[in-house]
């Protein structure tokens, strides 16, 4: 199996703060790894270095075997296309309706016609359950569930080869976080078959992951499947999985 | 007071690193055309009217100070000359950058700080949209274009106006008005003026794109980043404009 992305002693600290204390990873092609930890712990660091918004202090951050760390803003943007990056928030364009938002890599990157975008816009609204209703609707009229599957959407649209999900249940109520985490499942076995999701959620865990890190105090205490997590000895990670953890 | 001094050279550091960043990017595509037309309608005619408004004030009103006190010593006749120097080299570029600045660039703070603070400028990186080309070049081609038009006008209108004020207020003639302006106001009086307003045009959209791409905190943050940009815009044009004053005198006079 090849590495697609490997992190590689990440150090990154925010002014005097460290978050991540040297972590390494890889994800491999067709795997779901699963980055788990508390809020604060670095999860969402790890996934905007992987992506290039963040640049980190040390280490070595492999992406389709490229070294991308040292890559200028303009240099990154091929690597981004060939990912597909999920928000907690969502991040949806708020000017801008549900199908230019969905439509806006195509428009940026693609020269098709209006009608093929908006066949390809609906297409991908449908695989994420959504229908042509909302098409003309702002972000601001739908639902917070209906907003995160409106940003999956999006991020599917360029085809990526990799999918990065940031917290995709969070703030959500449990019926839509299992519609979500479905949503992801059926994501990694037919559009787009590797990704990494950062979650808290252990239940999104048990559902998705093919492999799961867990990220303590700026360190991965445990990696394995999932069962090999929960039967971790380790007492900071048996008190993070009771929900024990300091904050 | 170090505090202070790290917060302006990072502040005066990022502008510049902007606007090489902005230089290196205008010759990559795409080219965004339709985003700057776009940008120049939002920035300038939408501003046609505080432009214009003051400047017809301020010339009528410096027709008329001029008029009262240049009569104590028999100058009257050179009001004209006067106030169109005033108009065309200071008043008409550096109070259309003023106003029109202060309006247009603390929208494009709150725009861009609002963008910002709710990861949409993160999630157009992520989208492989180079936002420095999409989100700044097109607002500051728009600039260079729009403020030397606003300038154009705003001198059209403030001579104008101070001629009006000559004409009703202190019965001047106006036939030798005009002719002893022209006399006296060559083109470089005017040129240096429009020079200035593209300059200006290019300070005041840097500030405003900076102050909203460094946002941080919220939207308390955003409300500081766009009270921090009004005033930065008025200190950056006025102090901007004794210097670049004093390069264009050497370079023209």
């Amino acid at each position: 199996m090849d590495a697609i992305i490997e992190v590689i002693d990440v150090v990154k600290g925010f002014e005097a703060t460290p978050v991540l204390k040297g972590v390494s990873i890889a994800l491999e092609k067709g795997e779901t790894l699963v980055v788990m930890g508390g809020s604060g712990s670095g999860k969402t660091v790890l996934l905007r270095l992987i992506a290039g918004l963040l640049r980190p202090d040390a280490g070595q951050i492999r992406v389709f075997g490229q070294n991308i760390e040292e890559l200028s803003e303009e240099e990154l943007l091929p690597i981004r296309r060939r990912l597909g990056y999920v928000f907690q928030s969502a991040a949806l364009f708020d000017s801008l309706t549900i199908h230019d938002n969905v439509a806006y890599p195509l428009r940026e990157h693609t020269r098709l016609g209006e009608e093929e975008i908006r066949r390809r816009v609906v297409h991908f609204l449908s695989l994420v359950g959504l229908n042509e209703g909302v098409l003309e609707q702002l972000p601001a009229e739908l639902s917070g569930g209906m907003r995160k599957r409106v940003g999956i959407a999006r991020a599917l649209i360029g085809e990526p080869e990799v999918m990065l999900y940031d917290e995709p249940t969070a703030g959500l109520d449990p019926t839509n976080s299992k519609t979500v985490a479905e949503l992801i499942v059926q994501m990694g076995e037919g559009v787009c078959d590797s990704s990494i999701v950062v979650t808290h959620d252990l239940e999104l865990t048990k559902t998705v992951a093919d492999r799961v890190a867990l990220l303590i105090d700026g360190r991965f205490a445990a990696t394995g499947t999932v069962d090999t997590v929960l039967a971790t000895r380790d007492d900071a990670v048996q008190a993070f999985l009771a929900g024990k953890a300091k904050p | 007071m170090q505090a202070v001094l790290t917060r302006s050279v990072l502040w005066y550091g990022g502008v510049a690193l902007l606007a090489g960043r902005v230089l290196r990017n205008l010759a990559l595509p795409p080219s965004y055309f339709r985003l700057i037309l776009q940008e120049i309608e939002a920035l300038g005619v939408r501003s046609l009217g505080v432009a214009l408004t003051a400047a017809i004030f301020t010339g009528m009103v410096f027709a008329l100070q001029s008029a009262v006190n240049m009569a104590r010593f028999g100058a009257e006749n050179y009001v004209g000359p006067i106030s169109a120097l005033a108009i065309l080299r200071e008043l008409g570029p550096v109070l259309t950058a003023i106003l029109v600045g202060g309006k247009v660039a603390s929208g494009i703070t709150a725009e861009l700080g609002s963008m910002k603070v709710t990861e949409q400028i993160d999630a157009l990186r992520v989208l492989g949209v180079n936002y420095i080309k999409r989100l700044i070049v097109p607002r500051l081609l728009a600039a260079v274009i729009v403020f030397p038009l606003l300038t154009v006008l705003a001198d059209v209108v403030g001579v104008l106006g101070g001629m009006l004020m000559m004409v009703i207020e202190r019965g001047a003639d106006m036939y030798t008005y005009w002719n002893t302006l022209t006399y006296w106001v060559l083109p470089r009086d005017f040129l240096t003026g429009i020079i200035k307003s593209a300059f200006f045009g290019i300070v005041v959209t840097l500030i405003g794109c900076y102050n909203g791409l460094s946002t941080e905190g919220g939207t308390e943050g955003l409300g500081r980043a766009t009270t921090a940009t009004v005033v930065q815009v008025t200190m950056g044009v006025i102090v901007s404009d004794f210097f670049l004053t004093k390069l264009l005198l050497i370079i023209f006079w």
